[in-house]
């Protein structure tokens, strides 16, 4: 399994508890749109991610970040950075 | 064509559905209002408490009559920004007056206090700079730090060891580095554990901006704010506020005792670029910040108020949104159409507060929100108290969890 797949992964675990309408969650699933959760609660969701992987993710990227691949691909720029 | 305000039509969906269960809970209309705690809604005199007016203030004899004479002698508005049209003798009289109340060196003041954050920090932070901001932070705060283009890093909610680890992570990233917290937040109503930020700072190395917003006037021997009941004035190194609260009347200010602090004249486009506060404004706010000042016996009765509102609804069992006294006291419901029944009753029975859905609240809560005047009698505290559990009676509220 490849790095990305991992975090792929991780993120849909940390994902669940948001995901209240349990929808199946793909690479491509918009992570406010499809899921329907609202931008405070992406922000907390951000939060977890941060504190899993301890990472900073800066709310500035989230504007561009829409699918959970976009998300996966944010973490692990962050984790090669070191 | 995608017509733009189709995003929008969830939002219409959910009104109608509050609307259909009962009055309009998010844009209710006072016909008229009588006194800084009584309005006319639905022809019913109805107790406001909900409406931030902690010093009672907005019909002040004093204060009204300096608005009257300054409309009389300056005209309606100023029709400019300071930058342009250049300030009027009394927005530098205000300027220094409010900054003699707060002991800071420097005061600069906005045109409403949303305003005011959005200038300060659009104005000390800039695209190489980091601001770390409280998860729970005002929408102005939000919006101010995306002005600013820094990079913006979220800690836990008055979670101090917490914002240690995340000033840890960018140690040396290079930039300035600004942590915003404030005073008392404005949905819960919890202050912020200062002396634990201020740890913090003394560990890392940050500049501190405190907004002083719901606690300016409130808190402290002095009434400027936590950082003054904290007794740590010295370590806060810029102070926002707003005169729409304790002062009332509508602008903000930003204050602090750097050397190049009123260079934000010249760097903060939401105090540039806008028309600078009216005078009858300016008037009534010099008034208000005066008597303030004089009249220390206000905060001692928003106090009293605000323990009372407090230790009943305590009484009742209902859940709170915070375990200390605070002028903000919310009260926690279980899911939204309750929380609209709970306010509708209310307001039927004759008591305005605010409410407050997801996604504007922590945590997703649902709240039924006041805000206690110093201008409110213990006998109208206690019809509130009645009310609230006349409602809980009903059956409208089971305690949340």
């Amino acid at each position: 399994m490849s790095a990305s797949e991992d975090t792929f992964m991780v993120l849909c675990q940390l994902l669940e508890p948001f995901n209240t309408a349990k929808i199946a969650l793909k690479p491509e699933t918009d992570i406010s749109a499809d899921l329907n959760i609202d931008s405070v609660s992406v922000m907390d969701f951000v939060m977890e991610v941060e504190d899993h992987f301890n990472i900073d993710i800066p709310l500035n990227v989230l504007s561009e970040t829409r699918s959970i691949d976009d998300l996966v691909k944010v973490v692990d720029g962050r984790l090669a950075k070191g | 064509m995608i017509d733009l305000l189709d995003k929008h039509r969830h939002t219409a969906e959910r009104h109608e559905r509050m609307l259909s269960l009962g009055a309009n809970a998010v844009g209710l209309t006072n016909d008229r209002i009588l006194s800084p705690t009584r309005a006319i809604i639905d022809g019913r005199e109805t107790v406001l408490a909900g409406t931030n007016n902690y010093m009672g203030i907005t019909f002040e004899a004093d204060c009204i009559a300096a608005g009257q004479e300054a409309l009389a002698l300056y005209g309606t508005g100023t029709t400019g920004s300071r930058i342009a049209n250049g300030s009027y003798a009394m927005h530098r009289q205000l300027e220094r007056e409010l900054a003699s109340f707060l002991n800071r060196k420097h005061c600069i003041m906005f045109t409403t206090g949303y305003q005011a954050n959005l200038g300060m920090l659009a104005g000390l932070a800039g695209p190489k700079d980091t601001i770390y901001l409280d998860a729970d932070s005002h929408s102005s705060i939000y919006d101010g730090c995306t002005l600013s283009g820094a990079k913006l890093v979220r800690f836990r909610h008055n979670d101090a060891s917490d914002l240690d680890k995340r000033l840890a992570r960018s140690e040396d990233e290079g930039g300035g580095r600004l942590v915003v917290l404030e005073g008392i937040y404005s949905m819960l109503g919890d202050r912020a554990p200062l002396a634990d930020f201020v740890e913090v700072k003394k560990k890392h190395g940050f500049q501190l901006l405190v907004d002083e917003a719901h606690s300016f006037g409130v808190l402290g021997q002095n009434g400027r704010g936590l950082a003054d009941e904290a007794g740590l004035e010295d370590d806060v190194d810029f102070v926002v506020g707003t005169f729409s609260k304790s002062i009332g009347a509508i602008g903000g200010f930003g204050a602090g005792n750097h050397p190049l602090f009123n260079m934000l004249r010249y760097a903060s486009r939401p105090y540039m670029f806008t028309a600078s506060p009216s005078p009858a404004t300016v008037a009534t706010s010099l008034a208000a910040v005066r008597k303030l000042e004089a009249e220390p016996e206000r905060r001692d009765r928003l106090r009293a108020n605000s323990a009372r509102l407090f230790n009943g609804f305590k009484s009742l069992g209902l859940a709170l949104g915070c375990d200390a006294v605070s002028p903000i006291v919310a009260v926690n419901c279980p899911d939204e159409v309750s929380t609209i029944a709970m306010w509708n009753a209310l307001l039927k029975a004759g008591v305005y507060v605010n409410i407050a859905l997801p996604p504007g609240t922590p945590g997703k809560q649902c709240l039924l929100r006041c805000s206690v005047s110093a201008a409110h009698s213990f006998e109208d505290i206690d019809r509130i108290i009645t009310l609230f559990g006349e409602v809980v009676a009903e059956g409208h509220y089971k305690k949340a969890v």
